[in-house]
């Protein structure tokens, strides 16, 4: 897609820190704007369309929701990299699965209700592929908050 | 939280993606044979409860130009973390702060995730950051190939 302009970066920074909960959103953004709700709406439609923005919703909170959450890593060997990634992938719950540049170098993310279901799953995983998993769940948060600032010029 | 299935109904449209269109909750509110405000109201109760904890886009930040990003690990001492753990998340270029119960083979214990536009200005916030924490023993794990990326969907 072409390059973002001015109206494009308050767009993204609008939908990630001020998104209206409202019946029409997107025309409260417009007025805001100063422009149409359909410019809005065509201009989130082009971004959307280059991959840009990948949804709008919301994201519920893993703890508030009682749920288990829980980093986990292994060392897999290179030629197996691919089959483990895969049978990682199919496991529900898993929403994060990086190659790393590490000796422990396939890196996920396993979100399930309970924490003894994350155990059964990684004690399969381990037998699956025949190597350790580490989990590591967090003890504290101190910080959750992915939003990426489109409109400072941090060029320097 | 209290679920019922009106809140399942919203739970399942606002995990997905909304239809981009005037009114997103026209449909839902259709589906569910409630009014719109009451679809509103619900949700902004769990913005409020904190269960909903983020409203708005998510973008895919390597389109978006944050191309330098890293995990980046450090080791901690238990007593210093909760010190290290506030000054880390100070850092707008932090998305993600959490300390973590590790192993003996992987003392790295706080995890950070980092995300820049350039190169240089990763390695200038890594370098601030273990400045301001003192926390010079850490990693810089990059990620060499990303085979899943997906919001999770509860219940």
């Amino acid at each position: 897609m072409p390059a973002l302009d001015s109206i494009d970066r308050q767009i993204l920074n609008l939908l990630q820190n001020d998104f209206p909960v409202a019946a029409q959103p997107f025309k409260i953004m417009a007025e805001r704007m100063g422009i149409s709700e359909g410019e809005v709406l065509s201009r989130i439609g082009s971004m959307k369309s280059a991959g840009l923005i990948r949804r709008i919703g919301g994201i519920m909170d893993t703890r508030s929701l009682g749920y288990y959450s829980t980093l986990c890593t292994a060392m897999v060997p290179d030629s197996r990299v691919d089959e483990a990634a895969e049978a990682i992938n199919r496991l529900p719950g898993v929403t994060h699965n990086y190659l790393r540049d590490h000796d422990y170098n396939l890196w996920f993310t396993l979100t399930v209700p309970t924490r003894e279901e994350a155990d059964r799953i990684l004690t399969e995983l381990e037998s699956e592929l025949g190597v350790e998993i580490v989990s590591m769940p967090a003890e504290k948060v101190f910080k959750i908050r992915v939003n990426f600032d489109m409109e400072t010029n941090d060029e320097d | 939280m209290k679920i019922d299935s009106i809140d399942l109904g919203i739970l399942e449209l606002i995990q997905g993606d909304l239809p981009l269109q005037s009114q997103p909750f026209a449909e839902l509110s259709e589906q569910l044979g409630i009014d719109v405000d009451e679809i509103l109201v619900r949700i902004a109760r769990m913005r409020e409860e904190g269960t909903l904890r983020r409203w708005g886009a998510v973008l895919r930040h390597q389109q978006a130009g944050f191309t330098a990003n890293a995990m980046v690990a450090w080791k901690v001492d238990p007593a210093e973390a909760y010190q290290a753990g506030h000054k880390m998340a100070e850092f707008p270029e932090v998305s993600h702060c959490y300390l973590r119960q590790v192993p003996a083979t992987f003392p790295y214990n706080l995890f950070t995730m980092i995300h820049a536009r350039k190169d240089v200005k990763l390695h200038e916030v890594i370098a601030r950051a273990a400045n301001e924490t003192g926390l010079n023993d850490y990693l810089i794990i990059k990620s060499l190939k990303e085979f899943k990326k997906a919001s999770m969907k509860y219940v």
